[in-house]
């Protein structure tokens, strides 16, 4: 089993912020991975015992039961806006964060991330675009790529009906209250070290109150794209990445010193 | 000699999704064929020697079932005497 044997040290543990529970995820759903980059973000920050997440409508809706901190679960959409209230009600040193869906945050939570973002709330969005609705059975979302079939797009996103996907981290880094947006993906490991280092300055610019941030990851569902998980990676590799590429699309000033320096040790 | 590892891949959580397998440099993981977890899964195992510790499969389980060893380096002073 898994015990220490002489002469050997551990390289990779399970975090501590995530609690023994299994997940309902499809296998090789990359939610699990996101989970894990910032449940590993929180321990390396010291953060889980202040740290509340609000988990929004979607497949990562049981987020409150796979992390060991303390959750609210928003109605669809709502997260940044539930998030606000929790956020400005607790103690200056808490940190909170929202966990959501493209479905959840692009389409019927669209007021509220843009109002969210407008206000620089201080508060931390990691935000999963996986290019359809995983939850209800994958549905066309505002992130459907052009021409990609889904169970509501069965010949292919038709812009011409349907219009163009949302590049939601470039739209909100117009915003003058956004502080820290990017875009990450969780393809491959280069990929998803990067998105970790990418969450580790999203709750950095939280702990140092400069306002709102926000990490796009591009996620696979394999269930509802009908590929195996291994097919999945390649796919988004192949078809999201030239739609939704990887960058800093807003990054303040008083951050880019930490993103150069962690570019320098990366 | 190159460094020497382990992986112990927790059945609990495993689903056997092969993403762990599809990224290892070595390619020393595959899926038991002849074991099942409770979920009905074919877990993630190590089946021949060759694993050097580097975690990467690790990095992309998004399950959090593996648990990566690496033999830890050898004092230098047998070498300096
Ligand atoms: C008010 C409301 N409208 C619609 C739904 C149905 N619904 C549940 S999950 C979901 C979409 C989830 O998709 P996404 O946010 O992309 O998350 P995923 O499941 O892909 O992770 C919808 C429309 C709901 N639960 N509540
Ligand atoms: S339906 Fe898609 S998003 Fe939902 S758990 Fe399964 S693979 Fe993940
Ligand atoms: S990546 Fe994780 S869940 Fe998937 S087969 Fe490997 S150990 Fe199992």
């Amino acid at each position: 089993m898994a015990t220490l044997q002489a002469n050997e040290q551990v390289v990779y543990q399970r975090p501590r912020a995530l609690t023994e529970v299994n997940t309902h995820y499809c296998p090789g759903c990359t939610h699990g991975v996101a989970h894990r980059l910032v449940a590993e973000v929180l321990d390396e920050m010291g953060l889980q015992d202040r740290t509340v997440g609000v988990a929004c409508v979607g497949c990562s809706v049981f987020a409150y039961n796979y992390f060991d901190i303390d959750w609210v679960q928003a109605p669809h959409g709502r997260a940044p806006a539930v998030a606000t209230g929790v956020k400005r009600s607790l103690p200056h040193d808490s940190i909170v964060f929202t966990y959501q869906g493209d479905g959840d945050l692009a389409s019927i939570g669209t007021a509220e991330i843009i109002h969210a973002a407008a206000r620089g709330e201080n508060i931390t969005v990691i935000y999963i675009n996986n290019a359809n609705y995983g939850m209800t059975g994958g549905q066309m979302a505002p992130t459907t790529l052009p021409g990609q079939k889904t169970t509501s797009s069965q010949t292919g996103r038709d812009v011409e009906l349907q219009g163009y996907p949302i590049r939601a981290a470039e739209l909100l880094a117009n915003l003058d209250g956004a502080s820290y947006v990017v875009r990450r993906s969780l393809h491959d490991p280069k990929n998803i070290r990067m998105a970790k280092k990418a969450i580790q300055t999203a709750f950095e610019t939280q702990v140092r109150g400069l306002g709102f941030s926000l990490v796009e990851l591009l996620s696979i569902c394999p269930t509802n794209w009908g590929m195996t998980p291994v097919e999945s990676l390649g796919w988004l590799n192949d078809h999201m990445i030239p739609y939704y590429p990887i960058g800093d699309f807003k990054v303040i000033s008083a951050l880019q010193k930490e993103t150069c320096a962690s570019k320098a040790e990366g | 000699m190159p460094v020497k590892g382990r992986i112990v891949v927790d059945d609990v959580f495993c689903k056997g999704c092969e993403l762990c397998a599809s990224v290892c440099p070595q390619k020393v993981i595959q899926m038991a064929p002849e074991r099942i977890t409770a979920k009905g899964y074919h877990p993630a195992e190590l089946f021949k020697d060759g694993c050097t510790g580097c975690a990467v499969c690790a990095v992309i389980c998004p399950e959090a079932a593996i648990t990566v060893y690496r033999e830890a380096p050898r004092a230098r002073v047998a070498a300096e005497a």
